[in-house]
Protein backbone atom coordinates (compact mmCIF):
# COMPACT_ATOMS: atom_id res chain seq x y z
CA UNK A 1 0.00 0.00 0.00
CA UNK A 2 2.57 2.59 0.69
CA UNK A 3 4.75 1.22 -1.93
CA UNK A 4 1.79 2.21 -4.39
CA UNK A 5 1.50 5.84 -2.69
CA UNK A 6 5.15 6.45 -3.22
CA UNK A 7 4.63 5.41 -6.60
CA UNK A 8 1.54 7.58 -7.46
CA UNK A 9 3.55 10.46 -6.30
CA UNK A 10 6.10 9.86 -7.98
CA UNK A 11 4.22 9.98 -10.99
CA UNK A 12 2.21 13.03 -10.09
CA UNK A 13 5.39 15.49 -9.56
CA UNK A 14 6.69 13.92 -12.85
CA UNK A 15 3.93 15.01 -14.80
CA UNK A 16 3.59 18.27 -13.23
CA UNK A 17 7.17 18.82 -14.01
CA UNK A 18 6.67 17.66 -17.48
CA UNK A 19 3.63 19.94 -17.56
CA UNK A 20 5.07 23.19 -16.36
CA UNK A 21 7.96 22.42 -19.21
CA UNK A 22 5.61 21.99 -22.27
CA UNK A 23 3.15 24.75 -21.05
CA UNK A 24 5.53 27.70 -22.72
CA UNK A 25 5.63 25.37 -25.91
CA UNK A 26 1.68 25.06 -25.91
CA UNK A 27 1.28 28.28 -25.43
CA UNK A 28 3.68 29.04 -28.37
CA UNK A 29 1.43 26.73 -30.90
CA UNK A 30 -1.99 27.95 -29.54
CA UNK A 31 -0.85 31.46 -29.99
CA UNK A 32 0.38 30.89 -33.69
CA UNK A 33 -3.13 29.37 -34.58
CA UNK A 34 -5.19 32.54 -33.08
CA UNK A 35 -6.41 35.24 -34.75
CA UNK A 36 -5.99 37.38 -31.77
CA UNK A 37 -3.37 35.52 -28.99
CA UNK A 38 -2.52 37.35 -25.80
CA UNK A 39 0.44 36.76 -23.43
CA UNK A 40 -1.55 34.11 -22.04
CA UNK A 41 -2.74 30.25 -22.75
CA UNK A 42 -5.47 30.42 -24.24
CA UNK A 43 -7.57 28.11 -26.73
CA UNK A 44 -7.80 30.36 -29.81
CA UNK A 45 -11.63 31.52 -30.18
CA UNK A 46 -10.87 32.24 -34.32
CA UNK A 47 -8.62 29.25 -35.56
CA UNK A 48 -6.65 30.25 -38.19
CA UNK A 49 -3.62 29.92 -40.76
CA UNK A 50 -3.13 33.33 -40.99
CA UNK A 51 -0.67 34.24 -38.89
CA UNK A 52 1.67 31.70 -41.07
CA UNK A 53 0.33 33.54 -43.89
CA UNK A 54 1.45 37.13 -42.82
CA UNK A 55 4.67 35.69 -41.91
CA UNK A 56 5.60 33.70 -45.11
CA UNK A 57 4.27 36.51 -47.06
CA UNK A 58 6.75 39.13 -45.90
CA UNK A 59 9.87 39.93 -47.60
CA UNK A 60 11.73 40.49 -45.15
CA UNK A 61 11.03 37.61 -43.21
CA UNK A 62 11.62 35.45 -46.06
CA UNK A 63 14.92 37.29 -46.61
CA UNK A 64 15.74 36.41 -43.06
CA UNK A 65 14.91 32.43 -42.99
CA UNK A 66 16.99 32.60 -46.67
CA UNK A 67 20.18 34.47 -45.08
CA UNK A 68 19.53 32.00 -42.15
CA UNK A 69 19.83 29.06 -44.06
CA UNK A 70 22.80 30.29 -46.03
CA UNK A 71 25.00 30.81 -43.19
CA UNK A 72 24.15 27.60 -41.50
CA UNK A 73 24.57 25.58 -44.68
CA UNK A 74 27.63 26.92 -45.80
CA UNK A 75 29.40 26.74 -42.34
CA UNK A 76 27.94 23.18 -41.67
CA UNK A 77 29.19 22.24 -44.91
CA UNK A 78 32.93 24.02 -44.76
CA UNK A 79 33.06 22.93 -41.19
CA UNK A 80 32.39 19.28 -42.16
CA UNK A 81 35.01 19.62 -45.15
CA UNK A 82 38.18 20.68 -43.21
CA UNK A 83 37.06 19.02 -39.75
CA UNK A 84 36.87 15.75 -42.40
CA UNK A 85 40.76 16.57 -43.47
CA UNK A 86 41.90 17.57 -40.16
CA UNK A 87 40.81 13.98 -38.32
CA UNK A 88 42.54 12.00 -40.88
CA UNK A 89 45.91 12.36 -39.41
CA UNK A 90 45.06 12.70 -35.74
CA UNK A 91 42.83 9.47 -36.09
CA UNK A 92 45.63 7.44 -38.15
CA UNK A 93 48.94 8.97 -37.40
CA UNK A 94 51.36 8.79 -34.62
CA UNK A 95 51.96 12.33 -34.54
CA UNK A 96 53.90 13.66 -31.19
CA UNK A 97 51.80 16.75 -30.51
CA UNK A 98 48.44 14.54 -30.77
CA UNK A 99 47.54 14.07 -27.00
CA UNK A 100 48.77 17.98 -26.57
CA UNK A 101 46.49 18.85 -29.78
CA UNK A 102 43.77 16.83 -28.68
CA UNK A 103 43.55 18.17 -25.24
CA UNK A 104 43.53 22.05 -26.84
CA UNK A 105 40.60 21.63 -28.77
CA UNK A 106 38.40 20.11 -25.94
CA UNK A 107 39.72 22.93 -23.75
CA UNK A 108 38.88 25.23 -26.32
CA UNK A 109 35.26 24.00 -26.85
CA UNK A 110 34.27 24.54 -23.69
CA UNK A 111 35.33 28.26 -23.81
CA UNK A 112 32.56 30.86 -23.56
CA UNK A 113 33.58 32.47 -27.04
CA UNK A 114 31.31 35.39 -26.20
CA UNK A 115 34.58 36.66 -23.75
CA UNK A 116 36.05 37.51 -27.27
CA UNK A 117 33.91 39.22 -29.67
CA UNK A 118 34.66 43.13 -28.35
CA UNK A 119 38.16 42.28 -30.28
CA UNK A 120 36.49 40.16 -32.89
CA UNK A 121 34.23 43.27 -33.40
CA UNK A 122 37.35 45.36 -33.51
CA UNK A 123 39.25 43.24 -36.03
CA UNK A 124 36.32 42.84 -38.50
CA UNK A 125 36.55 47.08 -38.44
CA UNK A 126 40.27 46.90 -39.26
CA UNK A 127 40.31 44.59 -41.97
CA UNK A 128 36.70 45.05 -43.48
CA UNK A 129 34.75 42.49 -42.96
CA UNK A 130 32.07 44.29 -40.41
CA UNK A 131 28.82 43.51 -41.65
CA UNK A 132 29.44 40.97 -43.93
CA UNK A 133 27.97 37.59 -43.98
CA UNK A 134 31.06 35.98 -45.26
CA UNK A 135 32.37 37.02 -42.27
CA UNK A 136 29.97 35.65 -40.00
CA UNK A 137 30.95 32.66 -41.59
CA UNK A 138 34.17 32.88 -41.28
CA UNK A 139 34.12 33.35 -37.88
CA UNK A 140 31.45 30.46 -36.47
CA UNK A 141 33.21 28.20 -38.34
CA UNK A 142 36.15 28.86 -36.48
CA UNK A 143 34.51 28.76 -33.18
CA UNK A 144 32.92 25.16 -34.23
CA UNK A 145 35.95 23.36 -35.66
CA UNK A 146 37.00 22.47 -32.28
CA UNK A 147 34.11 20.44 -31.19
CA UNK A 148 33.74 19.32 -34.80
CA UNK A 149 37.40 17.87 -34.98
CA UNK A 150 36.65 16.18 -31.52
CA UNK A 151 33.44 14.36 -33.38
CA UNK A 152 34.92 13.58 -36.48
CA UNK A 153 38.00 12.43 -34.90
CA UNK A 154 36.34 9.97 -32.93
CA UNK A 155 33.68 8.97 -35.90
CA UNK A 156 36.87 8.00 -37.90
CA UNK A 157 39.08 6.34 -35.17
CA UNK A 158 35.76 3.66 -35.59
CA UNK A 159 36.12 3.49 -38.78
CA UNK A 160 38.44 0.13 -39.34
CA UNK A 161 41.66 0.55 -41.08
CA UNK A 162 42.24 -2.56 -43.02
CA UNK A 163 39.69 -1.39 -45.87
CA UNK A 164 41.94 1.62 -46.16
CA UNK A 165 45.12 -0.60 -46.96
CA UNK A 166 43.00 -2.50 -49.41
CA UNK A 167 42.49 0.57 -51.45
CA UNK A 168 46.28 1.57 -50.27
CA UNK A 169 47.25 -1.31 -52.46
CA UNK A 170 45.05 -0.33 -55.41
CA UNK A 171 47.08 2.59 -56.02
CA UNK A 172 44.34 5.15 -54.02
CA UNK A 173 46.03 8.51 -52.42
CA UNK A 174 44.84 10.01 -49.33
CA UNK A 175 42.04 12.38 -50.96
CA UNK A 176 40.52 9.48 -53.05
CA UNK A 177 40.97 6.98 -50.11
CA UNK A 178 39.04 9.66 -47.74
CA UNK A 179 36.73 10.32 -50.68
CA UNK A 180 35.88 6.82 -51.63
CA UNK A 181 36.47 5.09 -48.31
CA UNK A 182 36.46 6.36 -45.52
CA UNK A 183 33.97 8.98 -45.76
CA UNK A 184 30.90 6.51 -46.63
CA UNK A 185 31.76 4.45 -43.94
CA UNK A 186 31.35 7.31 -41.13
CA UNK A 187 28.25 8.83 -43.37
CA UNK A 188 26.49 9.01 -39.94
CA UNK A 189 29.19 10.66 -38.50
CA UNK A 190 30.02 13.21 -41.00
CA UNK A 191 25.84 13.69 -40.51
CA UNK A 192 26.34 14.05 -36.77
CA UNK A 193 28.76 16.81 -37.33
CA UNK A 194 26.89 18.60 -39.91
CA UNK A 195 23.67 18.64 -37.91
CA UNK A 196 25.33 19.84 -34.90
CA UNK A 197 27.40 22.85 -36.69
CA UNK A 198 23.86 23.51 -38.45
CA UNK A 199 21.75 23.53 -35.20
CA UNK A 200 24.44 25.69 -33.37
CA UNK A 201 24.61 27.84 -36.29
CA UNK A 202 20.55 28.64 -37.21
CA UNK A 203 19.90 29.20 -33.53
CA UNK A 204 23.14 31.28 -32.64
CA UNK A 205 21.89 34.95 -31.81
CA UNK A 206 24.84 37.02 -30.66
CA UNK A 207 27.71 36.55 -33.42
CA UNK A 208 25.14 38.17 -36.06
CA UNK A 209 23.48 39.99 -33.33
CA UNK A 210 26.93 41.87 -33.09
CA UNK A 211 28.49 40.88 -36.42
CA UNK A 212 26.21 42.29 -38.60
CA UNK A 213 24.04 45.32 -39.03
CA UNK A 214 22.65 46.12 -42.59
CA UNK A 215 18.79 45.46 -42.45
CA UNK A 216 18.53 43.06 -45.20
CA UNK A 217 21.84 40.65 -44.37
CA UNK A 218 20.06 39.88 -40.40
CA UNK A 219 19.60 36.14 -40.60
CA UNK A 220 16.09 34.75 -38.94
CA UNK A 221 17.22 34.33 -35.15
CA UNK A 222 18.33 38.47 -35.19
CA UNK A 223 14.54 39.84 -36.72
CA UNK A 224 13.00 37.16 -34.11
CA UNK A 225 14.89 39.42 -31.56
CA UNK A 226 13.77 42.63 -33.18
CA UNK A 227 10.14 41.92 -33.80
CA UNK A 228 9.68 41.65 -29.85
CA UNK A 229 13.43 42.56 -27.88
CA UNK A 230 12.49 46.38 -28.42
CA UNK A 231 9.14 45.82 -25.91
CA UNK A 232 6.85 47.60 -27.90
CA UNK A 233 3.16 46.64 -28.57
CA UNK A 234 3.88 42.92 -29.52
CA UNK A 235 1.40 40.92 -32.04
CA UNK A 236 1.68 37.36 -30.68
CA UNK A 237 -0.18 35.91 -33.13
CA UNK A 238 2.77 36.39 -35.92
CA UNK A 239 5.76 36.53 -33.72
CA UNK A 240 4.53 32.51 -32.54
CA UNK A 241 3.89 31.95 -35.80
CA UNK A 242 7.84 33.22 -37.01
CA UNK A 243 9.27 31.31 -34.18
CA UNK A 244 7.52 27.92 -35.44
CA UNK A 245 8.79 28.40 -38.58
CA UNK A 246 12.10 29.36 -37.10
CA UNK A 247 12.36 26.36 -35.03
CA UNK A 248 11.23 23.86 -36.99
CA UNK A 249 15.01 23.16 -38.63
CA UNK A 250 16.19 23.10 -34.91
CA UNK A 251 13.92 20.05 -34.12
CA UNK A 252 13.67 18.15 -37.17
CA UNK A 253 17.36 17.97 -37.20
CA UNK A 254 17.22 17.37 -33.49
CA UNK A 255 15.44 14.43 -34.09
CA UNK A 256 17.38 13.34 -37.07
CA UNK A 257 21.00 13.49 -35.08
CA UNK A 258 19.19 10.77 -32.59
CA UNK A 259 19.16 8.21 -35.57
CA UNK A 260 22.57 8.99 -36.75
CA UNK A 261 23.93 8.99 -33.24
CA UNK A 262 22.48 5.36 -32.54
CA UNK A 263 24.18 4.18 -35.51
CA UNK A 264 26.94 6.12 -35.30
CA UNK A 265 29.11 4.00 -33.49
CA UNK A 266 28.36 0.71 -35.45
CA UNK A 267 31.43 0.63 -37.97
CA UNK A 268 32.88 -2.77 -36.73
CA UNK A 269 31.06 -4.75 -39.14
CA UNK A 270 32.06 -3.22 -42.63
CA UNK A 271 35.33 -5.34 -41.93
CA UNK A 272 33.93 -8.66 -41.78
CA UNK A 273 31.89 -8.68 -44.46
CA UNK B 1 73.49 11.84 -31.12
CA UNK B 2 70.66 9.63 -31.84
CA UNK B 3 68.69 10.55 -29.37
CA UNK B 4 69.00 14.23 -31.36
CA UNK B 5 68.04 12.66 -35.37
CA UNK B 6 65.29 10.53 -33.67
CA UNK B 7 63.51 13.84 -32.70
CA UNK B 8 64.43 15.55 -36.00
CA UNK B 9 63.11 12.11 -37.43
CA UNK B 10 59.92 12.86 -35.32
CA UNK B 11 59.96 16.18 -36.49
CA UNK B 12 60.15 15.72 -39.75
CA UNK B 13 57.29 13.00 -39.82
CA UNK B 14 55.09 15.34 -37.94
CA UNK B 15 55.09 18.22 -40.35
CA UNK B 16 55.06 15.42 -43.15
CA UNK B 17 51.49 14.27 -41.87
CA UNK B 18 50.14 17.30 -40.74
CA UNK B 19 49.58 18.94 -43.88
CA UNK B 20 45.56 17.99 -43.48
CA UNK B 21 45.63 20.02 -40.85
CA UNK B 22 46.30 22.98 -42.21
CA UNK B 23 42.96 24.39 -43.28
CA UNK B 24 41.30 23.76 -39.61
CA UNK B 25 44.81 25.07 -37.90
CA UNK B 26 44.79 28.15 -40.13
CA UNK B 27 41.04 29.24 -39.45
CA UNK B 28 41.33 28.49 -35.99
CA UNK B 29 44.48 30.84 -35.29
CA UNK B 30 43.09 33.40 -37.33
CA UNK B 31 39.46 33.55 -35.91
CA UNK B 32 40.20 31.95 -32.73
CA UNK B 33 43.59 31.96 -31.24
CA UNK B 34 44.55 35.64 -32.76
CA UNK B 35 41.13 36.88 -30.94
CA UNK B 36 42.13 35.35 -27.33
CA UNK B 37 45.61 37.06 -27.71
CA UNK B 38 44.31 40.46 -28.57
CA UNK B 39 41.55 40.47 -25.71
CA UNK B 40 44.67 40.05 -23.48
CA UNK B 41 46.19 42.81 -25.28
CA UNK B 42 43.60 45.37 -25.74
CA UNK B 43 42.70 44.94 -22.32
CA UNK B 44 46.23 46.71 -21.27
CA UNK B 45 45.20 49.64 -23.78
CA UNK B 46 42.46 52.50 -23.67
CA UNK B 47 41.54 51.52 -27.52
CA UNK B 48 38.30 53.37 -27.97
CA UNK B 49 35.83 51.98 -31.11
CA UNK B 50 35.33 56.47 -31.95
CA UNK B 51 37.71 59.59 -31.66
CA UNK B 52 41.15 60.12 -30.77
CA UNK B 53 41.83 56.88 -28.55
CA UNK B 54 40.58 54.33 -31.62
CA UNK B 55 43.89 55.09 -33.53
CA UNK B 56 46.31 56.06 -31.51
CA UNK B 57 45.68 53.74 -28.29
CA UNK B 58 48.49 53.49 -25.58
CA UNK B 59 49.42 50.85 -23.40
CA UNK B 60 48.16 51.96 -20.05
CA UNK B 61 48.99 48.87 -18.18
CA UNK B 62 46.87 47.86 -15.33
CA UNK B 63 44.40 50.88 -15.65
CA UNK B 64 41.49 48.87 -16.70
CA UNK B 65 41.74 46.57 -14.49
CA UNK B 66 41.61 49.36 -11.77
CA UNK B 67 39.01 51.11 -13.55
CA UNK B 68 37.40 47.46 -13.35
CA UNK B 69 37.31 46.61 -10.43
CA UNK B 70 36.64 49.87 -8.63
CA UNK B 71 33.06 49.98 -10.93
CA UNK B 72 30.34 49.46 -8.91
CA UNK B 73 28.42 48.45 -11.58
CA UNK B 74 31.74 45.58 -12.37
CA UNK B 75 31.26 44.35 -9.13
CA UNK B 76 27.11 44.49 -9.36
CA UNK B 77 27.84 42.19 -12.67
CA UNK B 78 30.38 39.68 -10.83
CA UNK B 79 27.47 39.63 -8.45
CA UNK B 80 24.56 38.53 -11.14
CA UNK B 81 26.64 36.45 -13.17
CA UNK B 82 26.85 34.69 -9.60
CA UNK B 83 23.03 34.25 -8.72
CA UNK B 84 22.34 33.48 -12.62
CA UNK B 85 24.92 30.62 -12.54
CA UNK B 86 24.30 29.27 -9.10
CA UNK B 87 20.47 29.44 -9.81
CA UNK B 88 20.70 27.94 -12.67
CA UNK B 89 22.97 25.17 -11.82
CA UNK B 90 20.96 24.29 -8.98
CA UNK B 91 17.74 23.82 -10.93
CA UNK B 92 19.16 22.34 -14.10
CA UNK B 93 20.84 19.70 -12.06
CA UNK B 94 18.36 19.00 -9.31
CA UNK B 95 15.57 19.03 -12.02
CA UNK B 96 17.36 16.85 -14.98
CA UNK B 97 18.73 14.48 -11.97
CA UNK B 98 15.56 13.89 -10.25
CA UNK B 99 13.17 13.40 -13.56
CA UNK B 100 16.17 11.17 -14.74
CA UNK B 101 16.08 9.49 -11.80
CA UNK B 102 12.47 8.85 -11.15
CA UNK B 103 11.88 7.85 -14.66
CA UNK B 104 13.93 5.09 -14.73
CA UNK B 105 11.08 2.18 -13.88
CA UNK B 106 8.62 3.96 -14.96
CA UNK B 107 6.04 2.65 -17.68
CA UNK B 108 7.19 3.29 -21.55
CA UNK B 109 4.42 5.12 -22.60
CA UNK B 110 4.67 7.69 -19.72
CA UNK B 111 8.32 8.01 -20.02
CA UNK B 112 8.08 9.35 -23.73
CA UNK B 113 5.66 11.57 -23.02
CA UNK B 114 7.52 13.51 -20.55
CA UNK B 115 11.22 13.03 -21.90
CA UNK B 116 9.89 15.00 -25.04
CA UNK B 117 8.11 17.93 -22.69
CA UNK B 118 11.69 18.47 -20.90
CA UNK B 119 13.59 18.09 -24.26
CA UNK B 120 11.24 20.62 -26.07
CA UNK B 121 13.04 23.59 -24.25
CA UNK B 122 16.02 22.48 -25.24
CA UNK B 123 15.54 21.69 -28.58
CA UNK B 124 14.62 25.77 -29.07
CA UNK B 125 16.27 28.37 -30.48
CA UNK B 126 17.62 30.71 -27.60
CA UNK B 127 15.32 33.46 -28.78
CA UNK B 128 12.58 31.28 -29.37
CA UNK B 129 13.05 30.32 -25.47
CA UNK B 130 13.32 33.86 -24.72
CA UNK B 131 10.04 34.94 -26.12
CA UNK B 132 8.23 31.80 -25.10
CA UNK B 133 9.59 32.59 -21.55
CA UNK B 134 8.97 36.37 -21.82
CA UNK B 135 5.26 35.71 -22.99
CA UNK B 136 4.76 33.22 -20.07
CA UNK B 137 6.03 35.65 -17.18
CA UNK B 138 4.28 38.65 -18.49
CA UNK B 139 2.25 40.13 -15.91
CA UNK B 140 -0.84 39.18 -18.11
CA UNK B 141 0.91 35.61 -18.98
CA UNK B 142 0.37 32.18 -18.29
CA UNK B 143 2.25 32.01 -14.63
CA UNK B 144 0.28 34.74 -13.21
CA UNK B 145 -3.05 32.75 -14.74
CA UNK B 146 -2.06 29.89 -13.21
CA UNK B 147 -1.78 31.60 -10.10
CA UNK B 148 -4.92 33.10 -10.39
CA UNK B 149 -6.57 29.68 -10.40
CA UNK B 150 -5.42 29.14 -7.48
CA UNK B 151 -6.44 32.28 -5.92
CA UNK B 152 -2.52 33.55 -5.44
CA UNK B 153 -2.18 37.08 -6.51
CA UNK B 154 -0.17 37.79 -9.84
CA UNK B 155 3.67 38.51 -9.64
CA UNK B 156 4.86 41.30 -11.78
CA UNK B 157 7.87 38.74 -12.70
CA UNK B 158 9.70 40.56 -15.50
CA UNK B 159 10.17 43.83 -12.98
CA UNK B 160 9.66 42.48 -9.21
CA UNK B 161 11.79 39.30 -9.89
CA UNK B 162 13.58 39.84 -13.29
CA UNK B 163 16.43 37.75 -11.65
CA UNK B 164 14.75 34.50 -10.72
CA UNK B 165 12.99 35.06 -14.45
CA UNK B 166 15.84 35.15 -16.49
CA UNK B 167 17.38 31.76 -14.13
CA UNK B 168 13.55 29.97 -14.65
CA UNK B 169 13.77 30.25 -18.58
CA UNK B 170 17.54 29.29 -18.64
CA UNK B 171 16.13 26.14 -16.36
CA UNK B 172 13.77 25.69 -18.95
CA UNK B 173 15.86 25.60 -21.72
CA UNK B 174 18.89 23.60 -19.86
CA UNK B 175 17.50 20.96 -17.85
CA UNK B 176 17.03 18.58 -20.85
CA UNK B 177 20.75 18.20 -21.18
CA UNK B 178 21.26 17.48 -17.59
CA UNK B 179 18.43 15.29 -17.67
CA UNK B 180 20.17 13.03 -20.67
CA UNK B 181 23.76 12.85 -19.27
CA UNK B 182 22.35 11.51 -15.81
CA UNK B 183 19.81 9.29 -17.70
CA UNK B 184 22.40 7.70 -19.62
CA UNK B 185 24.58 7.82 -16.11
CA UNK B 186 22.05 5.92 -14.24
CA UNK B 187 21.79 3.25 -17.19
CA UNK B 188 25.48 2.68 -16.44
CA UNK B 189 24.70 1.90 -13.16
CA UNK B 190 24.02 -2.36 -12.41
CA UNK B 191 21.01 -2.99 -10.95
CA UNK B 192 22.86 -5.80 -8.76
CA UNK B 193 25.04 -3.54 -7.06
CA UNK B 194 21.26 -1.02 -5.71
CA UNK B 195 19.76 -4.47 -5.34
CA UNK B 196 22.28 -5.49 -3.19
CA UNK B 197 22.76 -2.46 -1.03
CA UNK B 198 18.53 -2.96 -0.97
CA UNK B 199 18.87 -6.62 0.72
CA UNK B 200 21.70 -5.77 3.24
CA UNK B 201 19.01 -3.46 4.18
CA UNK B 202 20.07 -0.10 3.12
CA UNK B 203 16.99 2.28 2.56
CA UNK B 204 15.76 3.71 -0.71
CA UNK B 205 17.74 6.56 0.30
CA UNK B 206 20.79 5.55 1.86
CA UNK B 207 20.80 3.48 -1.45
CA UNK B 208 20.60 6.64 -3.23
CA UNK B 209 23.28 8.54 -1.56
CA UNK B 210 25.47 5.71 -1.09
CA UNK B 211 25.63 3.79 -3.58
CA UNK B 212 24.27 5.15 -6.76
CA UNK B 213 25.47 8.62 -6.55
CA UNK B 214 29.02 7.49 -5.85
CA UNK B 215 28.99 5.64 -9.12
CA UNK B 216 27.80 8.48 -10.91
CA UNK B 217 30.21 11.17 -9.61
CA UNK B 218 32.26 11.67 -12.56
CA UNK B 219 29.32 12.57 -14.77
CA UNK B 220 28.21 15.24 -12.09
CA UNK B 221 31.58 16.38 -12.24
CA UNK B 222 31.53 17.18 -15.82
CA UNK B 223 28.07 17.89 -16.27
CA UNK B 224 28.48 20.80 -13.75
CA UNK B 225 31.39 21.91 -15.61
CA UNK B 226 29.66 22.15 -19.06
CA UNK B 227 26.79 23.56 -17.66
CA UNK B 228 29.04 26.22 -15.39
CA UNK B 229 30.59 27.16 -19.10
CA UNK B 230 27.53 27.49 -21.05
CA UNK B 231 26.10 29.47 -18.15
CA UNK B 232 28.73 31.60 -18.13
CA UNK B 233 27.89 32.46 -21.82
CA UNK B 234 24.35 33.06 -21.60
CA UNK B 235 24.07 36.47 -23.59
CA UNK B 236 21.12 36.12 -26.02
CA UNK B 237 18.15 34.78 -23.50
CA UNK B 238 19.08 37.67 -21.29
CA UNK B 239 19.23 40.36 -23.28
CA UNK B 240 16.05 39.37 -25.49
CA UNK B 241 14.01 39.25 -22.05
CA UNK B 242 15.04 41.79 -19.97
CA UNK B 243 17.73 43.88 -21.83
CA UNK B 244 19.90 43.49 -18.81
CA UNK B 245 17.18 45.42 -16.83
CA UNK B 246 15.11 46.82 -15.16
CA UNK B 247 17.97 48.90 -13.93
CA UNK B 248 21.04 46.52 -14.19
CA UNK B 249 19.33 43.86 -12.22
CA UNK B 250 20.24 41.24 -14.60
CA UNK B 251 23.49 42.64 -15.87
CA UNK B 252 25.40 39.83 -15.89
CA UNK B 253 29.34 39.81 -16.98
CA UNK B 254 28.31 39.02 -20.57
CA UNK B 255 25.85 42.05 -21.16
CA UNK B 256 28.05 44.35 -19.44
CA UNK B 257 31.32 43.57 -21.62
CA UNK B 258 28.51 44.28 -24.37
CA UNK B 259 27.63 47.41 -23.01
CA UNK B 260 31.35 48.87 -21.82
CA UNK B 261 32.79 47.31 -25.18
CA UNK B 262 30.28 48.02 -28.09
CA UNK B 263 27.77 49.97 -26.41
CA UNK B 264 29.71 52.56 -24.49
CA UNK B 265 32.90 52.11 -27.24
CA UNK B 266 35.29 51.46 -24.66
CA UNK B 267 37.04 48.56 -26.17
CA UNK B 268 39.71 48.24 -23.69
CA UNK B 269 37.58 48.48 -21.00
CA UNK B 270 34.76 45.98 -22.53
CA UNK B 271 38.12 43.57 -23.27
CA UNK B 272 39.16 43.50 -19.16
CA UNK B 273 35.57 41.97 -18.87
CA UNK B 274 36.31 39.81 -21.37
CA UNK B 275 39.69 38.78 -19.89
CA UNK B 276 37.48 37.81 -16.84
CA UNK B 277 35.21 36.08 -18.28
CA UNK B 278 37.81 34.38 -19.95
CA UNK B 279 40.03 33.56 -17.17
CA UNK B 280 37.02 31.78 -15.30
CA UNK B 281 36.13 30.27 -18.28
CA UNK B 282 39.61 28.88 -18.93
CA UNK B 283 39.93 27.65 -15.33
CA UNK B 284 36.34 25.19 -15.32
CA UNK B 285 37.67 24.23 -18.91
CA UNK B 286 40.46 23.11 -17.57
CA UNK B 287 39.23 20.98 -14.27
CA UNK B 288 36.83 19.71 -17.30
CA UNK B 289 39.66 18.82 -19.83
CA UNK B 290 40.87 16.96 -16.77
CA UNK B 291 37.81 14.96 -15.32
CA UNK B 292 37.09 14.09 -18.91
CA UNK B 293 41.21 12.79 -19.07
CA UNK B 294 40.98 10.80 -16.11
CA UNK B 295 37.94 9.13 -17.33
CA UNK B 296 39.42 7.48 -20.28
Amino acid sequence: MKERSIKNTQYIILAIIALMFVLPLIWLILASLDTNASQALNMPTNWTLGNFKDVLSSNRNLRGFGVGMVISLIQATVVVLITGLAAYPLSRYKLSYKNVFMYSILFMTALPMIAVIVPVYKMFLTIHILDSITGVILYLSATSLPYGIWLMKNFMDGVPIELEEAAKIEGANIMQTLKMVIAPLMFPGICVTFIFTFSGSWGNFFVPYILLSSQNKLPASVLLYQYFGQHGTISYGPLAAFSIIYAVPSILLYILSQRYMSKGFNLAGASKG
Amino acid sequence: MSQHSYKIEQLKYDLKKSILLIPAIALMIGFFIIPIFMTVYYSFTNLALTGSNAKNFQFIGLLNYKTMFTDPRMWASVFHTLIFLVGSLIGQSLIGFFVAYFMQKKDQTFRSIVGPCILAGWVMPEIVVALCCFAFFDTSGTMNAILQTMNIPGVKWLYAHPMLTVILANIWHGTAFSMLNYQSALGNVSSSITEAARVDGATRVQTLFRVTIPCIKDTIATNTMLNTLSTLGVFGLIWAMTGGGPGNATTTLPIYMYFQGLKNFQLGQGTAIGMVLLLVGAIFSVIYTKTLGNED
